[in-house]
């Protein structure tokens, strides 16, 4: 759309000469101006974004590049003083992805299905409910879903917390974020197909199951795994909710898990100190970056390569 | 940044010295106690290059792990973060000599360890102050221990009083003066009343910006008390958790008074000694008294027990006219159930509380900004530990 | 969270390749599939319901009790001492709202500006990557923007904001006050904020811009109009609601936005003066929770903190309610 406004943006100023007189330099002038500022505002807003890359990855990328990083965790980790080596931090990036797999599977299905619900079936006002509850979960701010879980877990239940726990406050932030973009993507599909379905007799769940999900299927997966990068890369739950361990734990649902951000929270006292805490808060959160992009580029890739399905 | 690369060499040059000091060719004990302890785990790589240097202290004192009794299995722990450096040194160290140990403390503070433990969601809880009466603690814990729980003193932190004053590197200050920079009644490095007590010191008209702990903590607690303790007139407010004065700014935890300070030309703050070693902080004499473990000590020695039974809450006496004591220290504590409903468990807690306790371990506390229990109070908290089953 | 529930979702959900989960032939099959796989989908958008019920419900009723027990009008007085059971917030209230209004007064322009860059002004080949390097900084978790604020950005600024002092000290917000140094103040809280929540308004204008009809951005070009007055004419007019809707949502996210603002923000000593300036350090609702979560214990004390996020959750609700609505006017419009 915007590609051929500039095809055709210059051409009243060249071949209908005239007009182009009748403009006064005052128009010609704001024109120019608005111009600027807006290249001027793209590139101004890259500036902080160089800027926190530039400062993370010259902080956290020599940790970050030594194999021990991603071999090894903190077991066996020192005073600050005693201690000089960085050692890793596989326990807490198998910590954050396992908390946000967790978070992955409760949040996919229910936001999958709201959707479904949302574009097949609802109608009136239960489905304007639905929808605005959706809107109000997405502003349900990350801290109050880890103290309305710590709430439930430990106050009300009385049981030890683990790395379920975790996953589950972050499932408050991950059913908004997967449920508009499948939204989003169940109402691209063209409803000739849906007809098409039913005029050959195939019940309603059967072409949602076999014709508009498969249609959708990518942007499903893409919009679920942009919900995944959110949960990783949050920390305000983690606070309350999140035992750190030092010590590898492959166990989702006992026993005290780390994840990157407790990491960079454990060492933070020591950091501006001590060189080898410094190098554990930016090594992980430069890890954490990294991964949040990665899943994200994935995520892009998955919709970009596959869009052509639909 | 060739400042931190100098300072770890600067250090580890210092350890040594100190441990070859302490304990002459110690270190084959050390490797002997590790290659005793730690075939069977997967991280022996790891252990065996980290502690090179805290393993080698550590056995410095007696030179014998023999008496540390060992456990293989999980412990959980969190609470102040005043005892955080203190007791990940201690997990260091027990780690190396038993490697099946797998302790984890989480620092998130003294309020956060307390009500975990209640909760049962931890072994044993780390508090800067003992179960408090007042609001019904040794009550709760009681019920979630099924039998009482204890007070154990464990590492004596002082607290250092922090300052950054270009050009400055050595202030004295009187508890009036604390309390008085602390309540904004002084307000610059050059008051008449600071000079008094700085003879000869070039001290210049920067503005003090005072910073405190913005979370409730232990060190707030036990700071204030001292400042209400030794000068109720500038500082009236009882002891609290929360700050209560009417200047400077708050910054959270630990980790964020400390780079306040370090940041900000004529700060001031509060941060645990271990703290301001590691941030390399300068940090003020009270009355002359420089703050080392030794002086620090003295005022430990100044403290009574006041906890009945096994329980061993002590009560710090912040006028104390002990010679060189150094008088603002925060007592951690180690909070446990004198009976542990799982028999391994107690046997757990028991063994790394131990080694704790053991003077082996103690002697190490001053590298992390610590000072060591003294001996008679060290003997009741031996006492204590084995009380546990 | 009913597990049960949770169960049957998941023997219904669709295997990847399209194959049903349920077998059999014929209508009957297909109706009973019909009834259970529609009773999922409702049962899912219930779960949606409930947690936003629940999550109220909790609130609600934690937060009573401290109200009720306050020694101080919870929504007028500035004191916050738990212990000793006065709970005021209006110091968090304008601490969170002005940090906030600055994100957003900074953030939105920007935002309109790069979405009519990336819809508008950059080249075809430049435009796709433009704006994935935008996104790119909502990738960038809260935790790092913290650190950077506080250890890198803070220290600089702190001339910046004390130039703006020497020059505009006379406007109230932007006074000088002498308790809060190292730049650690609601002005630089914001503007991390503003970096923040710009990917969010970026993307969701540009999404509205790009929907701007062809026909009429012709009509003006066709009329001899220069390219931007076919953009005031044409499509900032059409992308108005859009951009409002966005600025609220964007500003649902500031409001509760915890960690960075923990970091950067320098918290009050109680009895300090009040100042509108944004030269002032403070607390907002989340950050103060955040900072107190491990002193929670069960009771009156946690429940303090629990109103205050009972009063963060209402505003992001409202604030999301008002974008809504805006959004379903426009819609009303435009259908």
């Amino acid at each position: 759309m915007s590609i051929d406004t500039k095809e055709i943006a210059p051409a009243p100023t060249g071949d209908l000469g005239g007009l182009a007189q009748g403009r006064s330099g005052l128009r010609t002038l704001k024109n120019s101006i608005a111009g600027v500022v807006i290249w001027g505002a793209f590139l101004i807003a890259l500036i902080p974004l160089g800027w926190i890359l530039w400062t993370v990855l010259s902080r956290g990328l020599s940790p970050m590049l030594d194999a021990t990083w991603w071999q090894k965790d903190q077991s066996g980790v020192g005073a600050p003083g005693f201690d000089h080596n960085v050692r890793g931090a596989r326990h807490a990036i198998v910590g954050t992805l396992m908390i946000a797999l967790g978070t992955s599977v409760i949040a996919i299905p229910i936001a999958v299905m709201t959707a479904i619900y949302l574009v097949e079936y609802g109608r009136g006002g239960a489905a304007r409910a639905i929808s605005f509850m959706v809107d109000i979960l997405s502003g349900v701010p990350s801290i109050v879903a880890g103290l309305f879980i710590y709430a439930i877990w430990v106050t009300f239940f009385g049981w030890q917390l683990n790395g379920f726990g975790s996953s589950l406050a972050l499932v408050l932030l991950m059913v908004p974020v997967v449920c508009r973009s499948t939204e989003e993507m169940l109402k691209l599909v063209p409803n000739e197909l849906r007809e098409a379905s039913y005029a050959l007799g195939v019940p309603k769940w059967k072409t949602i199951v076999k014709v508009v999900l498969p249609t959708s299927f990518s942007g499903i997966v893409t919009g679920s795994l942009l919900g995944f990068a959110r949960v990783a890369g949050e920390t305000a739950p983690l606070l309350i909710l999140a035992q750190y361990s030092q010590f590898l734990n492959q166990n989702l649902f006992s026993g005290n898990i780390a994840a990157l951000p407790t990491l960079i929270n454990t060492n933070l006292p020591n950091m501006a100190g001590d060189p080898v805490s410094a190098d554990r808060v930016w090594g992980a959160a430069c890890t954490l970056i990294l991964l949040v992009l990665v899943i994200n580029l994935i995520g892009r890739l998955i919709g970009h390569f596959t869009k052509v399905k639909g | 940044m060739a400042g931190p690369t100098d300072f770890i060499v600067w250090k580890a040059v210092l350890l040594k010295i100190t441990r070859i000091g302490r304990a002459s060719g110690l270190a084959v004990a050390a490797a002997l106690a590790l290659s005793a302890c730690g075939s069977a785990s997967n991280d022996d790589s790891s252990n065996t290059a980290n502690n090179s240097g805290a393993a080698a202290s550590s056995s410095g004192g007696s030179g014998s792990s023999a008496d540390t009794s060992c456990f293989s299995g999980s412990l959980s722990a969190e609470g102040s973060t005043a005892q955080q450096n203190a007791i990940t040194q201690a997990i260091s160290s027990y780690q190396a000599k038993c490697n099946g140990a797998k302790i984890t403390y989480n620092g998130t503070g003294s309020g956060a360890g307390i009500t975990k433990f209640i909760a049962k969601q931890v072994d044993f809880a780390g508090s800067d102050s003992a179960l408090n009466p007042d609001k019904g603690e040794p009550a709760k814990a009681k019920t979630a221990c099924k039998s009482d729980a204890l007070d154990i003193p464990m590492v004596t932190g002082p607290i250092a009083v922090s300052y950054n004053v270009k050009g400055v590197g050595k202030l004295n200050l009187t508890p009036q003066l604390i309390a008085k920079i602390f309540s904004g009644k002084i307000k610059t490095w050059n008051d008449p009343a600071i000079k008094a007590a700085n003879k000869g010191v070039d001290l210049p008209g920067t503005k003090i910006s005072v910073f405190f702990r913005s979370d409730s903590s232990g060190t707030t607690d036990n700071f204030t008390n001292y400042m209400n303790t030794v000068d109720p007139a500038n500082w009236p407010d009882k002891h609290d958790k929360t700050w209560k004065g009417s200047v400077g700014q708050g910054k959270a935890k630990t980790a964020g008074v400390a780079s306040a300070v370090k940041a900000t030309d004529g700060g001031i703050g509060y941060v645990e000694w271990g703290y301001a070693i590691q941030n390399k902080l300068d940090m003020a004499s009270v009355d002359g008294v420089k703050l080392t473990a030794d002086s620090a000590g003295k005022a430990v020695e100044a403290a009574k027990v006041v906890g009945k039974g096994k329980d061993l809450s002590l009560k710090i006496d912040y006028k104390t006219k002990a010679e060189g004591a150094y008088p603002i220290v925060l007592v951690t504590y180690e909070v446990v159930c004198s009976k542990y409903s799982d028999a391994t468990k107690a046997k757990n807690v028991k063994a790394f509380l131990s080694y704790m306790a053991s003077s082996e371990f103690q002697k190490q506390l001053t590298g992390v900004g610590a000072a060591p229990l003294p001996a008679p109070i060290q003997s009741k908290v031996v006492e204590s530990i084995n009380s546990i089953s | 969270m009913s597990s049960s529930t949770g169960a049957s979702l998941a023997d219904e959900l669709p295997d990847p390749d399209g194959r049903p989960p349920l077998r059999g032939d014929g209508a009957g099959t297909g109706r009973r599939g019909d009834r259970l796989f529609a009773g999922a989908a409702t049962g899912s958008g219930l779960i949606v319901i409930a947690m936003v019920v629940l999550v109220g419900l909790f609130l609600l009723f934690q937060a009573i009790p401290a109200i009720g027990e306050d020694k101080v009008n919870f929504l007028t007085s500035r004191q916050w001492q738990v212990s000793a059971r006065k709970f005021g917030i209006v110091q968090m209230l304008w601490t969170t709202v002005a940090t906030s209004v600055v994100a957003l007064v900074i953030a939105v322009p920007f935002a309109v500006a790069i979405a009519l860059f990336l819809t508008q002004y950059a080249p075809k080949w430049l435009s796709g990557a433009a704006a994935s390097l935008i996104d790119l900084l909502a990738a960038v978790p809260s935790i790092v923007y913290g650190l950077w604020g506080y250890f890198i950005v803070a220290p600089k600024f702190e001339h910046v904001q004390s130039w703006i002092s020497d020059v505009f000290g006379w406007i109230p917000l932007f006074d000088r006050v002498g308790g809060v140094g190292g730049g650690t103040t609601i002005f630089l809280a914001g503007i991390v904020l503003s970096i923040m929540v710009l990917p969010i308004v970026t993307a969701l204008t540009r999404e509205v811009f790009n929907q701007a009809p062809m026909a009429h951005r012709e009509a003006a070009l066709a009329l001899g109009a220069t390219k931007w007055e076919m953009i005031r004419t044409a499509v900032l007019p059409f992308g108005k609601t859009g951009i409002i809707s966005a600025t609220m949502l964007g500003l649902g996210r500031a409001l509760g936005e915890t960690v960075a603002v923990l970091y950067i923000l320098s918290s009050l000593p109680e009895g300090s003066k009040w100042t509108w300036s944004l030269f002032n350090g403070g607390d907002t609702f989340a950050s103060k929770i955040a900072n107190s979560a491990s002193e929670f214990t069960p009771g009156l004390g946690t429940g303090a903190y629990v109103a205050a996020g009972l009063v963060l959750f209402v505003l992001t609700f409202l604030v999301n309610a008002l974008a809504r609505v805006v959004i379903e006017r426009k819609k009303a419009f435009t259908e």
